[in-house]
């Protein structure tokens, strides 16, 4: 055994700073599939209790839907549980590639390669394509996991200010003559905000100066844009991002595994160099075919991406009535500020006694000082159960002094 | 000099990392408290090598040297006095 006193104490020190700074992540246990209405066991050892889950990446309502967990089943009986390996030596089925097409073709992009998620996609692009003499310029407000990835790589880095074209530009005329290649990332809708990005003047520039532009879409992919396709249908610009990272853990039936869509030499040499791709086992068979009808039931028609505008407006729209601060937007993340982290967390904390469970998110998640819960809808909440989440937000806020009692609850 | 070194350095962190009005001021945290982040610091170095004519070499562009605008302006000076 290596594992000194040294480091023992080191460690416990952290996480008692941690825990100290009220920054320590305690699960909860759920004890029921995962859907709209759920059963928590919080705290633990407490008995479990049904509550209303607003806080998932389960857009569509598709987590649990019975059509995907039948397939899921049927991947199962016909094609086992596991791969038992990477894609290149015997992990790759056929309907591996059926996926990767239908992917690809729902996206609008000409190929599609499987990942084990979305981060491992990340940390994979980078590293492939760009080295010392190129120059990654990113929105300062994107994924852990683009950055992550591009710090694997050699490439040059600058950022511009969130969303800012402005300042996107500005950054692009210093580097152009600078660097073999540019190449521009920005997530589609940002996570912690619900905005969505401007792809539309991004695309412009990025064409106007050369630069390839990399979007990850994962909070987009099944419901932003009139049929679902992501950020780049929203702005009308299917054919002007040259590629797209996305997951299937989130609006497609949200279980694992991500993506990568873009040109065929993009996609082949992420095959033979990928590092997550080839030293990562193939995505399981029953993920595989649940994801297959996922992608047939978004092609059957809009109504589930319809729903789930339709519910994120309503939210938005009483919620405003009731005197919160919500982040502005169109998305189905809305987030509602509160700007102190311990008040966030105190209203998350009694949102849960009220059977709504949401999670108050502050400093490193977000900027200081901008404290807030993150209400995430879903196609699967009825309007009466979006109703009880604002009505339970309103007692909370008048308990904890963020909203006037006189203030009506809108309609 | 030192005056005017001092507002160009706030200016220009002013106008490439603060956008929700945050008052820089000598002893601000700029790394520590995240509003330049490793990826972003790589546009303090090209301003300041480019607006003062100087090289700072990748170790001396240390998040410790890049805390504080105080920091910077010591780090822009000693630069300047090699330069002589």
């Amino acid at each position: 055994m290596a594992y000194t006193n040294e480091l023992r104490t080191r460690l416990t020190q952290t996480l008692e700073e941690l825990s100290a700074a009220g920054l320590s992540k305690d699960e909860r246990y759920i004890r029921s599939a995962q859907g709209v209405e759920i059963e928590v066991e919080y705290p633990l050892g407490s008995a479990p209790r049904r509550v209303l889950n607003f806080c998932a990446n389960n857009y569509l309502g598709l987590a649990s839907h019975p059509r995907v967990v039948e397939a899921a089943r049927r991947g199962l009986d016909e094609r086992g549980y596991g791969m038992s390996s990477v894609r290149f030596i015997c992990g790759t089925q056929d309907s591996h590639n059926e996926l990767e097409q239908r992917l690809a073709e729902f996206l609008g992009m000409p190929e599609a390669i499987l990942f084990a998620s979305c981060f491992d996609a990340n940390a994979a692009f980078f590293e492939v394509f760009f080295g010392r003499e190129d120059v990654i310029i990113s929105d300062r407000l994107i994924h852990a996991s683009l950055i992550d990835g591009i710090r694997l790589c050699e490439a040059q880095r600058d950022t511009y200010k969130n969303s800012d074209t402005a300042h996107l530009e500005k950054k692009l005329q210093m580097w152009k003559d600078k660097a073999r290649s540019i190449c521009v990332v920005t997530d589609g809708v940002f996570s912690m905000d619900g905005m969505i990005a401007p792809l539309d003047r991004i695309a412009e520039l990025c064409e106007q100066y050369g630069a390839l532009l990399v979007v990850d879409d994962s909070h987009a992919t099944g419901f932003i844009g009139r049929t679902g396709r992501g950020t780049h249908e929203h702005h009308n610009v299917m054919d002007r991002v040259d590629v797209i990272t996305t997951t299937l853990g989130k609006a497609l039936g949200g279980a694992s595994g991500g993506l990568v869509a873009g040109p065929p030499e993009i996609v082949s040499l992420l095959r033979n160099r990928g590092r997550p791709y080839l030293f990562s086992n193939a995505v399981p068979p029953a993920v595989i075919y649940g994801a297959l009808e996922v992608m047939e039931m978004l092609t059957e028609g809009t109504a589930l991406r319809d729903t789930l505008e339709a519910n994120a407006a309503h939210f938005r729209r009483r919620m405003e009535a009731a005197g919160f601060t919500l982040v502005q937007g169109e998305s189905p993340i809305v987030p509602v500020m509160f700007g102190d982290a311990r008040l966030a967390a105190d209203m998350a904390r009694s949102m849960l006694d009220e059977g709504i469970y949401v999670i108050g998110f502050s400093h490193p998640v977000v900027p200081m000082g901008k404290a807030r819960i993150r209400v995430q809808l879903s196609a699967s909440h009825t309007t009466e159960q979006i109703d009880h989440c604002v009505e339970a937000f309103i007692r909370c806020g008048e308990k904890h002094g963020v909203i006037k009692k006189d203030v009506g609850a809108g309609s | 000099m030192s005056g005017e070194l001092r507002e160009k350095i706030i200016q220009f962190i002013h106008d490439e990392y603060v956008d929700d009005g945050t008052e820089v001021d000598d002893n601000t945290p700029l790394i520590s408290s995240g509003l330049v982040d490793s990826f972003s610091m790589v546009s303090l170095k090209l301003y300041l090598e480019q607006e003062f004519e100087i090289e700072i070499d990748d170790d001396e562009a240390s998040t410790e040297e890049f805390e504080t605008v105080s920091r910077i302006q010591s780090l822009v000076s000693r630069k300047l006095q090699e330069r002589h």
